[in-house]
């Protein structure tokens, strides 16, 4: 099926870059869209695990994406919404267990939030959304698309998150000692979930303040 | 328009199909999985016992190392399996499964427990798992012993899902670091445990501050959880502590 888009187009045309870049920035599924927030406070209180996750929804949503979108045109409509939930969930389940055999630690830190994954309603709007009308090359491209800009804006709030609540780095100490010395000390509400949401409030405010287009008119 | 016999055909196929993909995934990463728990067991153990440099990537050699001895107690305090030759990893004693026998014990029926002796630089230390309820989920830990079976070495805990900076640092050193060189037994051999309070020890009489800690605000419910944990597993414990001591 590849080969046919090949034809028609190159794999990588303006417009198959835009379903990368557009959910990076203008359709954010978390800034802009505002879907996934439960996973956005839960899991950014430290780096690695917000890096860990977003990784795992990219590979979900891609090959979901891409799974849908082979199928799309044999899915009974009428029962579309749970072959995509049975689609994800296998895809859940096989990241999980693949977490649990070779990054224990990670998968200890993440705990169900792994498996919420199938929650999260990114991945089911963009099943819904894209992949059951689109050929599986763009569906690919927009899984990654979307996964990216949410995986994005948990990285950063995890980055700030952990900076400022703990003082760390990936776990390792970045605000030296003499600091600490001289009475700074790790802020314990940035772990809290509250500032994840702030968090997220700032990088929409920041977001708007260079894409004035987000901004509504009135 | 599909018909309702595709619909049937179509999800009896899919579900057969996300089955035999997933119990393969299963079968297939399970021994992986299960190293990855028994290391982590291990870990714990050895760090309780203040084993330094303990990492994933030592911690079985070290386990051999260090484990002289793995013992099974029952209910009565007596030693139904020991077990010192060998693979450390093979012992009865690492296998038991503690939530199984603590519901075990709370029906009333028998039950056995796990007990394991290092030998850190000569002397003999005796470590005990924990295994309690948190405030979200499950917590345990393991502390160990010196050869009085009274003083605290060291412990560690761990949670499944309590509340990243409030429960959740029952795991820092901040917090188990408390715990080092409390006693268990008072000076007339009574049972005392150790007590985690809310407000600290300050609070508690001069006499009494040896058996407690000082708890974490904001973590009432996971302290309490480790509190009651402590409590319930040396009980179990007790009939052969007060024997060999």
């Amino acid at each position: 099926m590849s080969a046919e888009i090949k034809e028609k187009e190159p794999l990588f045309s303006a417009k198959n870059i835009k379903l990368i870049k557009n959910p990076i920035n203008f359709s954010n599924p978390i800034t802009v869209q505002v879907l996934g927030i439960c996973s956005a406070l839960a899991v950014t209180a430290k780096l690695m695990p917000a890096i860990v996750l977003s990784i795992s929804v990219v590979v979900v949503m891609a090959v979901s994406n891409v799974v849908v979108s082979l199928l799309r045109n044999g899915i009974p409509p009428r029962i579309r919404i749970i072959v995509q939930l049975v689609v994800i969930a296998s895809m859940v389940i096989l990241v999980d267990q693949i977490l649990k055999a070779f990054v224990y630690d990670v998968s200890k830190q993440l705990s169900v939030f792994v498996g919420l994954i199938i929650t999260n309603c990114i991945i089911m709007g963009r099943l819904e959304a894209f992949a059951m009308s689109n050929k599986p090359w763009p569906a690919f491209l927009d899984g990654i698309g979307n996964a990216l800009g949410y995986g994005i804006i948990l990285i950063i709030v995890a980055f700030f998150r952990e900076l400022l609540g703990s003082g760390t780095i990936l776990d390792i100490q970045v605000i030296p000692q003499s600091f600490y010395e001289f009475g700074y000390k790790n802020n314990g509400l940035m772990i809290l979930p509250p500032m994840a949401l702030i968090t997220v409030g700032v990088i929409i405010w920041v977001q708007r303040f260079y894409t004035r287009d987000l901004i509504e008119k009135n | 328009m599909y018909s309702n016999a595709y619909i049937f055909r179509y999800s009896a196929i899919m579900v057969i199909v996300a089955a035999a993909l997933l119990s393969t995934a299963a079968m297939l990463l399970k021994p992986f999985q299960e190293r990855n728990i028994a290391i982590d067991k291990m870990g714990g153990i050895l760090a309780s016992a203040k084993i330094p440099d303990v990492s994933a990537d030592n911690a079985m050699k070290l386990f051999n190392e260090y484990v002289e001895e793995e013992i099974v107690i029952n209910q009565d305090g007596e030693v139904v399996d020991s077990y010192s030759d060998g693979k450390m990893e093979d012992g009865k004693a690492f296998k038991i499964d503690m939530k199984k026998e603590l519901y075990k014990k709370s029906k009333g029926e028998p039950y056995e427990l796990p007990l394991y002796v290092i030998n850190k630089d000569g002397k003999k230390l005796y470590v005990i798992p924990f295994r309690g309820v948190g405030l979200w989920g499950p917590i345990w830990g393991n502390m160990a012993l010196s050869d009085d079976l009274n003083t605290v070495v060291g412990v560690t805990f761990d949670h499944k899902g309590e509340t990243p900076g409030l429960g959740a640092e029952i795991t820092t050193e901040m917090f188990t670091k408390q715990f080092i060189g409390k006693k268990i037994f008072n000076d007339n051999n009574e049972f005392k445990s150790i007590v985690v309070v809310k407000g600290g020890i300050s609070k508690l009489p001069e006499n009494e501050r040896i058996h407690g800690v000082d708890a974490i605000s904001g973590g009432t419910i996971t302290c309490n959880g480790v509190n009651d944990m402590i409590n319930d597993i040396l009980v179990s414990y007790l009939p052969y502590l007060q024997k060999n001591r």
